[in-house]
C-alpha cells in the first residue's frame, strides 16, 4: 500500500485487506466551482469511513460520486473490482453493490413500507412478490420495524422512516452502504434509534463510508475519519487520535465549532 | 313553426353522443401522446428536450381552431382522403397531447429530485423507476388539472362543429334554426354540457381528496 501523503490518500491497514472501493483522483465540478480536488480514497472491506467537515466541504458529493447520482469530471472509480464507465450498464453494476441512505429518507410516499422495501427486489433483481416480500420482512425485522410493513411512509416518524430506509437499502445485499448525513434531519429523540441501527450494521461486519458529524457515532464505530474541508481531504485519522488531537488548523476550527454546540 | 318535442330532443342527443365520443376518443389519443410528450420534455437529452418543447409550444400556441382546418383542408389538399371522423380526432389528439402533455411535465418536475436519486439508487432502471416511482405519484398531483382540462376539451369539442361535424352545439344551432327559439334551445344545450362537465369536477375533486387520504 503506497504511503505517499496522509492528507489524499487513504493507506491505513485494516485487518482485512480486500478492496473494495478505490476513488482515484477523482475531480468534480460544478459549474465553475472546483468541489473535489483530486480526491483518492481506498476503502477496504469491512472498513467504517466517517467523513466530516464543514458544509459546502464536498463530503456529500464525494459519496454521491460512488454512486453515480454525481458525475465525476476525471478519475476513476472501481467498487468490488468494477471500474465505472460512463454508460449506463456499467453505472447500473456499481450501484447493485452500493446502498445508500439519504439525509431526507427518499422514501416512496406512495408505496407502502414492504413495498418500499420489495420494489427494486422485484424490479432488479426479478423476484416474485411473495420472494421479495420474505426478504424485505427480513430487512424491516432487522430495523426492528417490521410491524409497520403495511403502513406508508408519512405514518411513521422520522426516525422509524430513516430505519425503513436502511432496511430498503439493505434488501438489496449491498457490499458497501452509503450514508449521507443520515441524522441531520431527525429530531434530537429519533436519532439514536437510527445510529443504533447503523452501529448494529457495523457490528456485523459492513462495509460503511457515513458523512455524519455524530461525534460519538464515530467514535464507537470508524476505523477512520476524514476531514473534509474546500473539496480536499485535509487529515485522516482514527477517530480517538482526530477528536483528541486534530492536526489541521481548519480541523481544529471545525471541532470547536462542534463542541461548542455539544 | 315546430314546437321544442322529442324529435328535437332525439336531434339534440344524437349530438351529444357524437360530443361525447369526441371527447373520449381526444382524452385516450391526447392522453397517450402526451405522456410520451410528457416523458420526452423531461428527458435527459436535448435535442428531445427540445423537439418535445417546440410541440407543445406549436399546438399551444395556435388556435383550435386552425389545427382544425389545417388538418382538416389540409390533408384534402394534399391529396389525403381521409375521414373526417380520422382528421378531427387527429387534430384533437395533437391538441390533447401538447396540454396534457405539459400538465404532466410540470408535476413530474414538481417532485422532489430525491426520488429520482433513490430509485437511483436502487440501480431501478428507466422503466420502473418512471413507471413505479415518478408516473404514480405525478399523476396524482396532476389529477386536477387534468380532470379540468377533460372539461375543457368537453366543451370545446364544439369547434369541431366548424369542419361539418353535427356534435351538441351544431345540433343546437340546427335546431333552433328549425324552431326560432335560440333562448330555449342554447338553454338546454348549455344545461347538457353543465350536467357533462360538472360531476366530472366533482368526481375530480372527490377522486383527489380520497387519494390524498390514502396516503396521508
Amino acid at each position: 500500500m503506497q504511503n505517499t501523503s496522509p492528507l489524499n490518500t487513504a493507506s491505513m491497514s485494516v485487518s482485512e485487506n480486500e478492496t473494495l472501493i478505490e476513488l482515484k483522483n477523482i475531480n468534480k465540478w460544478f459549474g465553475g466551482f472546483h468541489a473535489l480536488k483530486d480526491i483518492s480514497l481506498t476503502v477496504n472491506k469491512g472498513e467504517r469511513i466517517v467523513l466530516c467537515g464543514p458544509s459546502g466541504s464536498g463530503k456529500s458529493t464525494l459519496i454521491r460520486c460512488i454512486n453515480h447520482l454525481e458525475a465525476i469530471k476525471d478519475g476513476t472509480i472501481t467498487v468490488a473490482g468494477k471500474e465505472m464507465a460512463n454508460d449506463a450498464k456499467s453505472i447500473d453494476s456499481i450501484r447493485r453493490e452500493v446502498g445508500m441512505v439519504f439525509q431526507s429518507f427518499n422514501l416512496f410516499p406512495h408505496l407502502k413500507i414492504i413495498d418500499n422495501c420489495s420494489l427494486a427486489l422485484r424490479r432488479v433483481k426479478g423476484m416474485q412478490r411473495d420472494e421479495a416480500e420474505v426478504i424485505a420482512r427480513k430487512y424491516l425485522d432487522r430495523v426492528h420495524i417490521l410491524e409497520q410493513a403495511d403502513k406508508y411512509p408519512a405514518q411513521l416518524s422520522g426516525g422509524q422512516q430513516q430505519r425503513v430506509a436502511i432496511a430498503r437499502a439493505l434488501c438489496m445485499e449491498p457490499k458497501v452502504m452509503l450514508f449521507d448525513e443520515p441524522t441531520s434531519a431527525l429530531d434530537p429523540e429519533m436519532v439514536k434509534e437510527v445510529l443504533d441501527t447503523m452501529i448494529g450494521l457495523a457490528q456485523d461486519g459492513m462495509t460503511m463510508i457515513c458523512v455524519t458529524h455524530e461525534m460519538g457515532f464515530a467514535r464507537k464505530v470508524a476505523n477512520r475519519v476524514l476531514f473534509m474541508a474546500d473539496g480536499q481531504v485535509l487529515e485522516e485519522a482514527a477517530p480517538d487520535e482526530f477528536f483528541s488531537a486534530p492536526k489541521h488548523e481548519r480541523a481544529k476550527a471545525f471541532l470547536g465549532e462542534i463542541l461548542a454546540h455539544n | 313553426m315546430n314546437a321544442f318535442g322529442l324529435p328535437e330532443i332525439l336531434f339534440l342527443l344524437q349530438g351529444l353522443k357524437w360530443t361525447v365520443l369526441l371527447t373520449i376518443i381526444s382524452f385516450i389519443g391526447g392522453g397517450v401522446i402526451g405522456l410520451l410528450i410528457a416523458l420526452a420534455r423531461v428527458s435527459t437529452s436535448p435535442v428531445i428536450q427540445r423537439l418535445a418543447a417546440a410541440y407543445i409550444a406549436l399546438f399551444q400556441g395556435t388556435p383550435l381552431l386552425m389545427q382544425l382546418f389545417i388538418i382538416y383542408y389540409g390533408l384534402a389538399l394534399l391529396q389525403i382522403n381521409v375521414d373526417a371522423w380520422i382528421a378531427v380526432s387527429f387534430a384533437y389528439t395533437a391538441h390533447a397531447s401538447a396540454f396534457l402533455g405539459d400538465i404532466w411535465r410540470g408535476t413530474i418536475q414538481s417532485l422532489p429530485r430525491g426520488q429520482t436519486e433513490a430509485a437511483n439508487a436502487l440501480s431501478l432502471g428507466y422503466v420502473s423507476r418512471m413507471r413505479d416511482i415518478i408516473l404514480p405519484q405525478a399523476l396524482k398531483i396532476s389529477l386536477p388539472a387534468t380532470i379540468g382540462f377533460a372539461v375543457q376539451l368537453t366543451k370545446g369539442t364544439s369547434l369541431a362543429a366548424i369542419v361539418g361535424f353535427i356534435e351538441l352545439a351544431r345540433a343546437g344551432q340546427i335546431v333552433s334554426n328549425l324552431i326560432f327559439q335560440p333562448l330555449l334551445v342554447f338553454g338546454i344545450v348549455g344545461l347538457i354540457y353543465f350536467a357533462i362537465c360538472w360531476p366530472m369536477s366533482i368526481w375530480g375533486t372527490r377522486m383527489e381528496r380520497r387519494m390524498s387520504r390514502n396516503h396521508a
